[in-house]
Order: C-alpha cells, then structure tokens, then sequence
C-alpha cells in the first residue's frame, strides 16, 4: 500500500530537481543562444528560441572588438595574482599550521578579515598611489591589489590543509636535523598539494570575476574582460548578441574552473565558516 | 601540537606574507583616511585642503548616503529571507536519500550562479529583462501578465536586483545548509525518524539546533556580501533608473569616479569599512573563538 505513495513521491522530487537545475542553468543557455544569434533575431519581439546559429558575434568581438587582448589581460593578471599569492601564502599557512608565537590569533583574525573589505574602500587611494607610482593602467597594479583576496583564500585554505599532514613525518625530518624550511619544501608542501590547488583555482576564479579594481585601476591597456564587457552597453543601440558573446567567453573558464572544484567553491566563498 | 622554533624562521616563513598584505591592505586604507580629511576633487586640485572632519560630517549628514545605506538594507532584508527560505527547501531536498545522480548533477548545477562573473550576471539581467526583447517578459505573457518595464521603472528595477540577487545566491545559501545538515549525527536522525513522521518535527526539533551556525554564517556572510555588492547592480542598470538602484558601494564609485570628489568618497567608504568591521568582528568572534 505505501510502495504507489512513496513512488508518486519520487517523482515529485525528481521533478523538483529538475525544477532547481532548471533555474540554475536556464539563463547560461539563454546567454550562449543569444550569442549565436545575429542583432536582427536578438531584437525579434517577442524572443525566438529557434533561429540559425551564427559565430559572427564572436569573430567579431575577438578579432575587431578586442575582446581577445582583454581576455589575455585577464588571464595574465589572474594566472600572475595566484602564483604569487600561492608562493606568499603558503610558507605564511605552514607557519600558522605549524608554529606556536604570540600574536598567531590576531594575525588570523587580520587575515580573515580581508573577506569583509569593500573593494571600493581600497580602489581610489590605490588609483591615486599607482598614477603616482606609474602603475596605473599595468597588470602590475592589478595583481598586487588582487592579493587583498586571493592571499587571505591560499592561507586559509591551506593552514587547514597543512594541519592535516601528520606531525610525525617533520618530526622525524627535525631528528635528522633538517632544517623548517627544508621539512615546509620537501615534506609538507607536496603533501599538501590538494590544498594548494583548490585554493589556486578559488584565487583564478575570484580575480578573473572582478570588475571595481579593473574597472577604475586599468581603464585601456590593462583592461581585463569584464571591464570590457561592460563598455558595451555605453552606446545607444545595445548589441544583445555581441554581449553575450563576451560574456560566454568570459563565463566558460570559470565554470569549469568551479565545476572542477565544486566540492570546494563555498568552503572558499564562506572562508572556513563551514566546513 | 606545535612545534616552539626561533623567531627569526618563524619572521621568514610568515614575513612576505604579512608585508604584502600591509602594502596592498593597509597603505591604501590609511591613504584614504587622509585624504577623507581633505577637500579633494580630481577636477579641482588646485582647491585641495586640509578640512578635518567636514566630510565625515557632510556624509552623516547627507540623506544621499543614508538613502543608499538604507536601500542596501531593503535589499538585505527582503532577498536574504527568500534566499534562506527556498536554500533550506532545496537543502532538505538533496539531504534525502535517494535519487544520487539526480542529486549529484543538481549540487553541480548548484555551483555555477555563484561561480558567475558577477558583471556578466548584471548584463544577463539586461538582456534577459528587456521590457521588448526579453525572454521572462515573454514567459510572464505565457501565463497571462504584461510585459513589465523592469530596467526602465524605478521599483522594478529595485524588483530585479532583487531578483537577480536571490537567483545568485539561493545556491550558495543551500549549499551552506546542505554542509550545515550533514553535521547531524545519522543516528540521532534516524531515531527522531522512528519517533515521528512529521518531517516538520524533525526539522524543528532535531535538525535546525544543527544548523543554527550555517544560518548566523549566511545572515554574516551576505551582510558583508551586500555591502560589497558592485558588479551586478552597475551593469544592470548603473544605479539608476533616478537612483533607485544605487546601493551603498555604487554610490561611493559614482561620488569618487564620476563626480571625482575623492575626499567625499573616502570619508563615506571609511564610515562604510567602520561598519563592516563592526560585523565581521562580531562574526569572528562567534565563529573561529575555537581556532587558535
């Protein structure tokens, strides 16, 4: 008697599922269809759902709208801000893993904290300071302010990863007399490598998505995709088809970046809060 | 167990680290309180001088600004509880036993609203709310209601951060409570589940003491979040239309990048940060008191 109940519930969860998947990835197909149509089928009224697809938009937009040079902007600035933010936040994550000092528990609150500044808080002393400097407008200036997150993500990601790496390997290594340095390069590091790489593609994805800095710091040579993503919405006639282009080639590394590191996405969003 | 080392190792290994951070951090914050102390407008640098406190008065003052802080705080207090509402509904529904695959390609569904550019997300909105052209107008005329001027009409532009909002983050929201529900010991669970059927009960009574940390984290997180929130609102419809839409972090870029008075906009993003802190002190304090 309960079987054709439980089943009639079954599918009712199926199709709530379905219902959930649908609105997560209904304006992702939206997007990517709009980008295949020409400006003519994006402004039919009201919107058609078949039409024949056309890559016009996007050899438009790499090849004449500089839409490439901006990707690679991007991809130097978020590729550059993760390596360095690695290279500096691991040694530092060891150390708060490892070592006993005075001070460790505001250190880490400091660290932390960074999850909460507005970037916009940062953003016009940092304009004035790089037109001083003669950073403005240069990679350089992006991937140093994009270490107020990417740094605090590395430290926090991996401090919990280097926790987990048994303290009898280094105590064994500290018998033989090797030093903390070399115990951090060639036992714990490796170990840790999850760690390092979950929080690389966090930091990839966190800097590849920012606009403020970009927008404000780098506003011709540096300037990264969604900055130039929204430049074209500043004319009058809004070229539906040209913006969903951008915003696909934009979109498509990160979503694959997070699907690689589902698991790991809100653990880096909510910065420890959960586990 | 730690291991006591010299200072000088523990200098290098966490040294780098912290001067970056205070370079990039710290130098700017304190560049941006001494400038708040100033009259200071790109187009009228020659006029630059020291005025105290005056813009911190000027900011206190201005209904501006408190209208911004208060239309940041509508926007909190009307998405957040829907977030939280449907995330513990989709939460409750992937907890249950059953239907793996299903499960497991819905949670990587889940992942990728908040994964979004949070900048492609606000020209979604546009193209996809277009009063003409867009395809939820055309679905709100499936079901017999007129197109809506969203991007064009002050409250449903409002409407539409709103919306957009909850689209972007009901996953992560639901994510958090998933992880917040898998901390119920199974045993406990199964036992409340022979005692009763009313999944209600079980909710309220074995479930939610459980999540009560996930829930504080959320309502924490996306305050922070919604003071930061930039991307989406400017590109969807850049503060406007009026300034409907202009929420707290948008004002200062307008103020500071627009109107180029950067004195006005130091002084409102320092008062901003002195309220954030606020709440990401209390958060820490309720929250990492166990890490050492």
């Amino acid at each position: 008697m309960a079987a054709p109940i439980q089943r009639r519930s079954l599918w009712g969860e199926a199709l709530l599922l379905l219902l959930i998947c649908l609105f997560c990835v209904f304006p992702f197909y939206w997007m990517v269809t709009t980008s295949l149509k020409t400006q003519v089928v994006a402004l039919e009224s009201p919107p058609v759902w078949w039409f024949t697809p056309t890559l016009a938009n996007y050899r438009e937009v790499l090849f004449i709208d500089k839409v490439g040079p901006a990707l690679i902007n991007s991809i130097i600035v978020a590729v550059c801000t993760t390596a360095l933010a690695v290279g500096l936040g691991t040694p530092a994550a060891y150390a708060l893993a490892r070592f006993e000092f005075r001070g460790k528990t505001d250190l880490w609150f400091w660290f932390i904290t960074n999850r909460f500044v507005s970037p916009v808080v940062l953003a016009f002393p940092v304009f004035l300071i790089s037109r001083e400097l003669g950073l403005r407008d240069t990679h350089l200036a992006l991937i140093l302010m994009y270490l107020t997150f990417t740094l605090p993500i590395v430290i926090w990601i991996c401090t919990d990863q280097f926790r987990s790496v048994p303290h009898e390997l280094d105590e064994a290594a500290l018998l033989e007399g090797a030093s903390q340095w070399r115990i951090f390069r060639s036992i714990c590091l490796p170990l840790a490598m999850p760690g390092v790489a979950v929080s690389s593609i966090l930091s990839f994805i966190f800097s590849w998505n920012e606009l403020l800095f970009a927008y404000i710091l780098a506003p011709k040579a540096a300037k990264t995709a969604p900055a130039m993503a929204v430049t074209f919405m500043e004319g009058y006639d809004v070229p539906y088809g040209k913006i969903m282009a951008t915003s696909t080639l934009i979109v498509v590394p990160v979503l694959i970046f997070a699907l690689l590191a589902s698991r790991h996405l809100v653990r880096g969003l909510t910065m420890g809060a959960v586990k | 167990m730690s291991f006591r080392v010299p200072r000088r190792t523990i200098a290098a290994f966490l040294g780098p680290a912290v001067a970056a951070l205070a370079i990039v951090g710290i130098a700017p914050l304190l560049y941006a309180v001494w400038k708040s102390l100033h009259y200071f407008n790109l187009t009228k640098i020659a006029q630059q001088r020291f005025v105290g406190l005056d813009n911190y008065g000027a900011v206190l003052t201005d209904p501006v600004f408190w209208q911004a802080m208060g239309r940041t705080a509508l926007l909190f207090a009307i998405a957040v509880p829907i977030q939280i509402a449907l995330g513990l509904m989709i939460a409750l529904v992937l907890h249950r036993p059953g239907l793996s695959l299903w499960k497991t390609l819905t949670r990587l569904s889940l992942v990728l609203p908040m994964a979004t550019t949070y900048a492609v997300v606000g020209l979604l909105a546009q193209v996809m709310l277009n009063q003409k052209y867009g395809v939820i107008n055309q679905m709100l005329g499936w079901i017999g209601i007129d197109a809506i001027n969203f991007i064009g009409d002050p409250t449903n532009a409002f409407i539409a951060v709103v919306l957009w909002d909850i689209w972007q983050w009901t996953p992560f929201v639901a994510l958090v409570l998933l992880a917040g529900l898998s901390t119920v010991p199974p045993e406990i669970e199964e036992a409340a589940k022979l005692e009763t059927k009313s999944s209600r009960t079980i909710l309220r009574h074995v479930q939610l003491p459980f999540l009560i940390p996930s829930l504080v984290a959320v309502l924490i997180l996306r305050t922070a979040d919604t003071l930061k929130l930039f991307d989406m609102p400017f590109t969807m419809t850049r503060g406007g239309p009026g300034s409907a839409t202009e929420f707290i972090a948008v004002l200062i870029e307008r103020v500071g990048n627009r109107q180029f008075d950067i004195g006005m906009a130091a002084a409102q993003s320092i008062i901003m940060l002195a309220i954030t802190i606020i709440l990401a002190r209390l958060y820490i304090r309720l929250f990492y008191r166990e890490v050492r």
